[in-house]
């Protein structure tokens, strides 16, 4: 079995706002899948109806050979899943809650410990703790743990570094990529652009509907525009001034710095006569090769 | 601060379940009470036990079963059968007139009637009683006109089952009832909403396990836990309140058992239809706990409601188990005495059994 998953044409609308719109992906088994996109772009509503939770309008899915609707029941035996929101028994413990999951998948924490056994190591020392006493971090890896404590053969998880710090995101995806190992297939949400260029392939996902998806090189190998940064001292001055410039296709913050990306057949020059023309002082314009966010940036301003 | 308001009102309107609590039960509420807070009793069946059956006797006899408060559901032959009516639980007065009567009424030697009313409710015993004295003395007074002697009637009060019309006899069956209904219900379904409300229910939906185990699981220790609080409330009953434990205490229990199921059940099902914590309390709250207090006999009798109330009061689980208990403390029933209610609450648990199994979701709702 080559895809692990195939969506076809896919659509999902509450009352009278489209979720997702006429969506087809196939998800290859055994890579990290990753749909980026902002708070609303559909991610948590494909999630719900690639794990059964939810029904679509259109369109069909089919995980690990089973169809969403038809073989919830078969489906559900073999698919792990974290929702966005933390999900576990706030009231009771690290070890109880694995417990609790690890029975009602019929199975127990001895059989799979191998699965689980460099995230629980990690959190092995706060197994007595109340689940809902625990860090952002450790949370999540709890979640994860009781996610995989059946052996899944496909893992969903929506937005699981949302709000979790730094150095915990960092090992969190070191995490994903030993289970890749495993081989098991990992669709993963989330709104951190960053973040795409860890998945084997990624998924931009805006307003129901996908931008592009590929490989997070190919994005940025694919992308020819050129960029620069740019910095001045008044930054609101700054983004009103080049929203107006007339070479100006597109610009947006990024970090310190403005990303500038000017139409054809203009240049940084026809950027330092726009801000000699308004008497800047101390401009700083560079040329950059673009990143997975550049192209992202680009790609939903369209 | 405006804005603020306005997001309020929104959301308010936006859910229609609080607006229907909000608005639906005080409306309810107001109703029930305007209807039910009446005192008086109409169409209480009683039974007369004649031994004169000369002339005068059966006017009596007449004149009480004409009367609009009163319906003479039959004539007692002996002794044996005031029992038995009363078993049945649809008599509440017997009156028994005796051989002597007429001629003591000529006489002017003051006739005795003796009186007997089923006391396991208080109120509405001691209030056919005064019925039934003001039946007398209405009937001295036209006999006057046609006899030399003042006629009088002297009715013997017996009050039965609740000699000193104790009105702990009758609450401590609905206190009991009403925790139970309330403990399990109200838990049940909040606990099932609170794994909505947390987003666990999510995860408990993409894994194997099925509805029926879900349901089993939050029900059994609910299960041990109301029947718990059960033996406890009819201990402190008996030793606190002095309740009469006048038949068997296993069966009670087992009663008891039944109608804790029956209450999960119905949470369970409350939990259904309730996406929030908030919303299965209130629900529990206003839509189980109250019509329980007001439509179960339990304060107000339902001889007294309209007939439309009385026909609800039939849909309530806990009218029949009130029943249950007091037949049971009170009047000493065996299950002979009450199968027919205990039947009742067994198709009631059964109906909210598969109903709430039906509505369970395996998908999460839309909304």
């Amino acid at each position: 079995m080559n895809n692990a998953i195939i969506i076809q044409s896919l659509s999902k609308s509450y009352g009278d706002v489209e979720a997702l719109k006429n969506i087809s992906i196939d998800i290859k088994t055994g890579e990290i899948f990753g749909f980026i996109g902002s708070d609303g772009a559909g991610k948590t509503t494909l999630f719900r109806i690639l794990t059964s939770l939810m029904i679509p309008d259109h369109g069909t899915a089919e995980v690990i050979g089973f169809d969403v609707v038809k073989d919830y029941k078969e489906l559900r035996k073999n698919l792990g899943y974290m929702p966005g929101q933390f999900s576990l028994y706030q009231d009771l413990t690290v070890k109880e809650n694995l417990n609790f999951f690890a029975g009602i998948f019929k199975t127990s924490i001895a059989e799979n410990y191998h699965l689980i056994e460099d995230i629980y190591k990690q959190i092995e020392p706060f197994k007595n703790r109340r689940a809902g006493k625990l860090s952002g971090g450790m949370k999540q890896k709890l979640a994860l743990s009781c996610a995989l404590i059946h052996k899944p053969k496909v893992l969903f998880l929506d937005e699981p570094t949302t709000g979790v710090d730094v150095v915990s995101r960092a090992e969190f995806w070191e995490i994903l990529k030993s289970l890749k190992q495993q081989g098991i297939t990992i669709v993963v949400s989330t709104p951190y652009m960053d973040e795409a260029a860890l998945c084997d392939r990624v998924a931009l996902i805006q307003k129901g509907a996908i931008l592009t998806i590929d490989t997070p090189e190919n994005i940025v190998s694919n992308f020819h525009e050129p960029i620069y940064a740019v910095k001045a001292e008044n930054r609101h001055k700054l983004f009103e001034d080049i929203s107006k410039f007339e070479a100006t296709k597109s610009a947006y913050w990024f970090g310190e710095n403005m990303h500038w990306i000017p139409k054809e057949n203009f240049d940084e020059k026809s950027l330092e006569n726009y801000f000699n023309m308004l008497n800047y002082n101390n401009i700083y314009i560079q040329k950059i090769s673009a990143s997975i966010e550049d192209v992202f940036m680009e790609l939903m301003i369209k | 601060m405006k804005g603020f308001i306005i997001k309020e009102f929104l959301q308010i309107f936006r859910d229609y379940r609080s607006m229907a609590i909000l608005f639906g039960i005080p409306i309810a509420q107001i109703m029930l009470f305007g209807f039910a807070l009446n005192m008086d009793l109409n169409n209480a069946h009683i039974a007369i036990l004649d031994r004169a059956k000369d002339a005068y006797s059966i006017e009596f006899s007449n004149k009480i079963a004409s009367s609009k408060y009163f319906i003479l559901d039959q004539n007692i032959q002996s002794e044996k059968g005031i029992e038995a009516s009363f078993r049945k639980g649809k008599i509440k007065e017997v009156i028994i007139i005796p051989k002597d009567f007429t001629k003591k009424l000529m006489n002017g030697e003051g006739a005795d009637i003796q009186v007997i009313a089923d006391a396991s409710d208080p109120n509405t015993a001691s209030i056919l009683v005064n019925y039934t004295r003001a039946i007398a003395t209405d009937f001295q007074q036209s006999m006057q006109q046609n006899l030399k002697e003042i006629p009088i009637i002297i009715p013997q009060i017996r009050y039965r089952y609740n000699e000193s019309l104790k009105s702990v006899y009758m609450f401590v069956p609905g206190i009991f009832t009403i925790i139970l209904m309330l403990v399990s219900a109200m838990m049940t379904s909040i606990s099932i909403a609170r794994e909505k409300e947390l987003g666990t229910m999510e995860i408990l939906l993409v894994s194997p396990i099925k509805p029926v185990q879900i349901i089993m699981g939050k029900v059994l220790p609910y299960v041990m836990l109301s029947f718990i609080n059960a033996t406890v409330i009819l201990v402190l009953s008996y030793f606190v309140f002095g309740m009469p434990f006048n038949g068997s205490i296993t069966l009670l229990l087992t009663e008891g058992l039944l109608f804790i199921v029956m209450s999960l059940a119905l949470g369970i099902f409350i939990s259904t239809v309730s996406n929030s914590q908030q919303t299965a309390m209130l629900l529990s709250m206003f839509a189980l706990l109250l019509p329980t207090i007001l439509l179960s006999g339990f304060i107000f009798p339902i001889e007294n409601m309209p007939v439309i109330l009385q026909w609800i009061s039939n849909i309530m689980p806990s009218k029949w188990f009130i029943i249950i208990v007091k037949d049971i403390m009170l009047k000493g029933a065996n299950f002979m005495d009450v199968w027919k209610e205990t039947l009742i609450i067994i198709s009631m648990t059964l109906f909210f059994i598969v109903l709430s199994i039906k509505k369970f979701n395996i998908r999460l709702s839309e909304n």
